[in-house]
């Protein structure tokens, strides 16, 4: 029950997020594309500011909750690789990840982030599907 | 930089700090949970839907507060994407992206966010994930910048 609170509130907390960049500077809060724009040079001041903002929230919760959230990898490397290369190029190529096409997008019932989140939720069950086989 | 611009970069990073604590929070930063809640044929953890579900439903309460506005409170115009068409691109791109999501659990936001813990692995992939970001951009630049206004 407690992990389902959780899980909601960490949520209304990523939908407030994006709430405040859209009313406040007008700009879509998707990461892959604030981070694609800094690695461009463009919009690099408020690109930096919400990494840093990125990196700062984990430490507020460390304050805040007494332990640091937890993460578990134990894909080995050479995936961890060839994942971050895939989920890099694919969300400039798509013009968006979870949280510009997911959160932004189907919140403003955007046809094309509709279509965005049916196919990357697609291909992500597919791929942990066909990777339990072999596991 | 003059006055708007300051307040524009606060405002970009109280939310970046809302949507770091939220990831946080909410258990996304895990990548063994996002895989167990992709595995939806085995032992299916639905319990990040709710992630999606409460981030969906404060975005559209913001979304249709932000309707009724001529323009955001620190900037001349929304700066939303004009595209209506779905293409290959699009949908290509999207499913990239799911299968690197699908292999390691991590997706752009949590990825920088858990780079504060100084995990080697996230780091890794954060790395190869920059580069990614990099190698499209550098190929298909031009067509980008003309979005990015």
């Amino acid at each position: 029950m407690t992990a389902y609170l959780a899980t909601f509130c960490g949520g209304m907390l990523i939908g407030l997020s994006a709430v405040i960049l859209m009313m406040a500077n007008g700009r879509v809060a998707g990461v892959s594309g604030i981070a694609g724009r800094l690695l461009q040079g463009v919009q690099t001041a408020t690109g930096a500011a919400f990494v840093i903002g990125l990196f700062v929230g984990p430490v507020l919760f460390r304050l805040l909750a007494g332990a640091w959230p937890v993460v578990e990898l134990v894909t080995p490397w050479p995936l961890v690789v060839a994942g971050g290369l895939l989920v890099g190029y694919g969300s400039r190529m798509g013009s968006g990840c979870t949280s510009g096409h997911g959160v932004v997008g189907l919140a403003r019932l955007s046809r094309r982030s509709m279509a965005a989140v049916a196919s990357f939720m697609a291909a992500a069950v597919a791929t942990v599907y066909l990777m339990g086989l072999f596991a | 930089m003059n006055r708007i611009e300051r307040l524009r970069v606060v405002a970009a990073l109280m939310s970046g700090i809302v949507f770091g604590l939220g990831l946080a929070l909410s258990g996304m930063l895990n990548p063994a949970r996002v895989r167990g809640f992709l595995d939806i044929t085995r032992d299916w953890d639905p319990s990040l839907g709710f992630v999606l579900a409460g981030a969906v439903a404060v975005s559209a309460l913001g979304m249709a507060l932000v309707r009724r506005m001529h323009k955001p409170l620190l900037d001349s115009r929304f700066h939303l994407s004009e595209t209506r068409i779905i293409d290959r691109r699009l949908l290509v791109g999207s499913a990239i992206f799911g299968i690197g999501w699908g292999m390691v659990g991590l997706c752009p936001g949590p990825a920088l966010a858990s780079l504060s813990l100084g995990l080697p692995a996230t780091a890794l992939f954060s790395t190869a994930m920059l580069a990614g970001m990099a190698a499209h951009d550098r190929l298909f630049g031009a067509r980008l910048r003309q979005r990015t206004s």
